[in-house]
């Protein structure tokens, strides 16, 4: 099949509104018609249920946590990018645009992503009207803080617990229509496969994980905001549960999964502690606002350092190197992440790091808290020479802006950051790839749609910060609401979906014979053993730096495990309960196939972009030595991949890029 | 470090559960006491036994879902942590930890610690919103100023992971910080005072049929609430009711 992405014509900032006036739609009676299955309740299927159930259409919503409200969105930090030019500080819709393309090194959809810049400022007006507390300053307006790879303050924030408040928004929205009976939600389910009828999406096979009963469930079309698939790294950011699974379900069901190489890795993270680790937590982007990142200048302090024989409170300034202002004058601190994060590798790969592992940096709010601290006592009148004034001043201002993630930080390591500079690590974050799909997020299966991280539309090869909220609100409140009444305008006459078909009982059966094969397997691996080796590889193989050799051995690696997988592993207890263990061993089973098509597709992009980072693509030269080389000439595509059986076979689909509004550059941070 | 562990197992919702002891071994103060969960489990399944099953997922203190009753604390003896949060460095060696689900009449157990929460989702149901579609033609943003000491009040309310602490640490089993943070967060805004004498009602309605009890002024939820939740708002919402049900 070939990739058509849809783009409507005429000029870039005329096409969402030409596009939404040509469009059908549904009547108000012929909604109530139609069935619609959200998968997912975070930002994009929480906001998505909502909009369609008060739309009119029934909505059956999933997820499988014990309340949509507790889905992964919840973690999210620092804040949500809009172009309201609140500061005046020269912002507009073309910039966002601008900086967001650039800064997904230019391996984004231009049309798409120009819809986002569009919609971003309508999603801070809802937000505010449904009650969403985002911090404001004293005049009563709404505060904005910077983030990396941009030159502009336009990021909403509530604290550090944006995406908590943002997702809490969507979910009172949802409250209401479950109220109404608009919405239909299910807990405590999962997806484990898609039914496809005359070759559209027209349900979906759940398993709820408290009865272990196996359900149909159909509709006229499905929406998977399932989010990201960074645990097949094992270790990452994302919460325990989040997985891959119902969106490779979908492309085993014939949905291109598109750049499953181009992965987030965070560089403000709190580094690994030990083997026992079973996840890694940020440090939000908005401590680059304040807080500047170093490593010792000499080797000789950075080893003294992690054999706990000096402090890092005792190098002077002369001794230590700021290596991100050094590096990139321009933008300093506040780089990208892909920038931000190999800049901490290269430190650590040659010897500078500062804890136990040699892997870790600093970063450091002495500054700051001076630079707050002098300015408060400036305002309040009282002495801003008093060294220890100033800096419980300063600290009090550092406790408002970043109190929750400062407790946070001792809580885990133990040490108190006010006093101290904090360290940090590049860890697994997000995943730009995904589920392919065009203008009208619909996937290459027709009536399935993929919204929020689990497509992979927006964020190109590197997403900027403050991204991710804005992309999975536009897509549920604002987006999918359109493009979907577009297509569901051909199904008002085609009544209810019968769930009593043979496609619904071979998908049923597919499920059945995989949670039976599980459950009896008489292995002697807890299912860890696979995941934590899995993440390994991906880790070691397919990380922040990638060459041929290694990925190579990674996609055989990958198949050799998973054959092991499916001899050795060892699922306890029954199928009919609550059994966790299964429900891992589902998820790791498809992480297996996933990590396989991963390192193919980093094998295939033979080139330098954002998070992908191969070794083999280097400028060798000129003031940009060292940085990542783009090959604009052979891989300006979208890599579209087709399963045809084992993954490593999957037949690569290409979707040339055009760019008519922005010049392809190299990414300069400088 | 060696501890002694006594869990409370439950095979369903209807079976009889009862506490087991569990020695275990290897355990480093840099592990989160749900990594010493998962520590357990994997020696359990390593030796044919079912592993304890527990609600978890961000393990970084915001999703809410973890929820055990450690040592008689609701999260443990840490104050403003979850339960993810906690970490054994708060343990010494030779400890003895008892784990218990949260309890409550409104939280019924499922299997071993994990219980039955849904009734804070049929409370919000019943009120938890403002009423606005998604239209993309709502007012700006900016053109309701909101004092700053509202707005942050609003925020700190809001901050509820909606764990169920409060309830399983007071005696009456109430829900009450719960569900006064949650009308004290729409009280304290613009936008919520519409619907805000429908909302007390109906969400405090909703509160009664769950069945979680009355508050009597003890204070231990707010002690125990991870995100340090006020007992202000509980008095905020009392103060919402009370004029809601003169004007009703």
């Amino acid at each position: 099949m070939a990739l058509d992405s849809k783009i409507p014509q005429g000029p870039l900032a005329d096409k969402w509104t030409n596009y939404k006036n040509e469009i059908n739609l549904v009547n108000p009676a012929n909604k109530r018609l139609i069935d619609v299955i959200v998968v997912g309740t975070g930002l994009a299927g929480g906001s998505a249920a909502a909009t369609l159930a008060e739309l009119g259409y029934n909505v059956k919503a999933f997820c499988f946590q014990d309340s949509p409200r507790r889905a992964h969105s919840i973690a999210a930090q620092g804040g949500i990018n809009a172009a309201k030019n609140y500061q005046g500080d020269g912002d507009s819709t073309y910039r966002l645009f601008y900086d967001t393309v650039k800064g997904g090194d230019y391996r984004s959809r231009e049309s798409n992503v120009y819809r986002l810049a569009e919609v971003s400022t309508n999603i801070i007006d809802q937000c505010v009207a449904q009650g969403v507390p985002f911090a404001r300053d004293y005049g009563g307006l709404l505060d904005n803080r910077s983030f990396g790879g941009v030159l502009v303050s336009r990021t909403f924030y509530a604290k550090g617990q944006t995406g908590q408040q943002l997702l809490l928004g969507a979910y009172s929205a949802m409250n209401r229509q479950i109220g109404r009976g608009k919405i239909k939600m299910y807990n405590r389910h999962e997806m484990l496969d898609i039914v496809k009828v005359d070759g559209k999406a027209r349900g979906i096979i759940t398993r709820n994980l408290v009865t272990g009963e196996i359900e149909r469930h159909s509709a006229h079309a499905v929406v998977l905001g399932t989010g990201g698939y960074g645990n097949v790294f094992y270790l990452s950011t994302n919460a325990m549960g989040s997985n891959v699974t119902a969106a490779w379900k979908a492309h085993k069901r014939g949905a291109y999964f598109a750049n499953p190489c181009y992965t987030q890795i965070h560089p403000t993270c709190i580094p690994v502690s030990g083997d026992h680790q079973s996840k890694l937590t940020l440090m939000s982007e908005s401590l680059r606002n304040d807080g500047r990142i170093w490593v010792p200048k000499k080797k000789e302090d950075a080893i003294a350092i992690r054999e706990g024989k000096k402090k890092p409170t005792q190098l002077s300034e002369d001794e230590r190197d700021y290596y991100l202002e050094r590096r990139y004058p321009a933008f300093g601190n506040l780089v990208p992440r892909d920038v931000a994060s190999r800049a901490a590798k290269e430190r650590c790969d040659a010897g500078f790091g500062v804890n136990k592992t040699g892997e870790a940096v600093y970063l450091d709010f002495a500054a700051a808290i001076q630079r707050y601290g002098k300015e408060q006592a400036y305002v309040t009148h009282q002495d801003a020479n008093d060294a220890a004034l100033v800096k419980k001043l300063g600290q009090e201002v550092v406790r408002t802006k970043y109190g929750n993630l400062f407790q946070m930080y001792e809580k885990i390591v133990d040490q108190d950051p006010y006093n101290t500079p904090m360290m940090i690590y590049p860890a697994v974050h997000y995943t730009m790839g995904g589920l392919w799909v065009d203008y009208n997020l619909q996937t290459s299966v027709e009536g399935l749609y993929a919204i929020g991280e689990a497509n992979f539309s927006d964020h190109g090869a590197n997403r900027l910060g403050a991204s991710a909220l804005m992309q999975g609100l536009a897509d549920g409140y604002f987006v999918l609401p359109y493009t979907i009444g577009d297509y569901l305008s051909h199904d008002i006459r085609t009544g209810p979906i019968s769930t009593d078909s043979p496609e619904f009982e071979e998908a049923e059966q597919n499920v059945r014979s995989q949670v039976d094969a599980l459950i009896n397997n008489n292995g002697t691996k807890a299912v860890d053993y696979f995941h934590k080796k899995l993440g390994k590889i991906m880790w070691n193989k397919c990380g922040m730096s990638r060459n041929a050799t290694d990925l190579q051995s990674a996609i055989d690696e990958i198949a050799a495990l998973r054959d092991e997988f499916y001899k050795e592993v060892r699922v306890p207890g029954e199928q009919d309960e609550f059994n966790e263990e299964l429900a891992k061993a589902l998820r790791v089973a498809d992480f297996l196939e996933l990590g396989e098509l991963f390192a193919k597709d980093a094998l295939t992009r033979n080139e330098s972009a954002g998070g992908h980072f191969r070794e083999e693509s280097v400028e060798e030269d000129g003031p940009q030595k060292g940085e990542a080389k783009r090959d604009d000439e052979n891989f300006t595509f979208v890599s579209a991949w087709e399963y045809v059986g084992k993954p490593k076979d999957a037949i690569l689909h290409k979707e040339e890029l055009e760019f008519d509004n922005i010049e392809l550059k190299q990414r300069s941070y400088k | 470090m060696k501890l002694t562990l006594k869990v409370w197992r439950q095979k369903n919702a209807t079976a009889k559960g009862q506490l087991v002891t569990y020695p275990i071994d290897g355990i480093d103060g840099d592990m989160s006491f749900l990594e010493m969960m998962d520590v357990l489990n994997n020696k359990l399944i390593n030796e044919g036994e079912s592993p304890v099953t527990f609600d978890h997922d961000c393990r970084e203190g915001i999703c809410g879902s973890c929820s055990m009753f450690i040592n008689g604390e609701a999260h443990g003896p840490d104050r403003l942590v979850t339960t993810c949060q906690l970490h054994m460095r708060k343990f010494k060696d030779g400890d003895t930890i008892t784990i218990e689900p949260f309890r409550a009449a409104g939280f019924p157990v499922i299997k071993d610690l994990m219980v039955d929460r849904s009734a804070f989702d049929r409370i919000q149901h019943a009120g938890g919103f403002i009423s606005v579609n998604t239209s993309g033609n709502t007012q700006d943003a900016n053109s309701i100023p909101i004092e700053k000491e509202n707005a942050d009040d609003a925020f700190a309310a809001a901050t509820c992971i909606g764990c169920g602490a409060c309830v399983a640490s007071c005696k009456n089993s109430s829900a009450m910080l719960f569900v006064g943070a949650k009308v004290s967060q729409f009280a304290l805004l613009p936008q919520g005072e519409v619907e805000a004498t429908t909302r007390v009602l109906n969400m405090v309605k909703q509160m009664d049929e769950e069945g979680f009890g009355n508050c009597t002024n003890t204070g231990a939820c707010e002690v125990e609430c991870p995100k340090g939740i006020s007992l202000e708002n509980i008095a905020r919402m009392n103060r919402e009711y009370l004029a809601a049900s003169l004007e009703g």
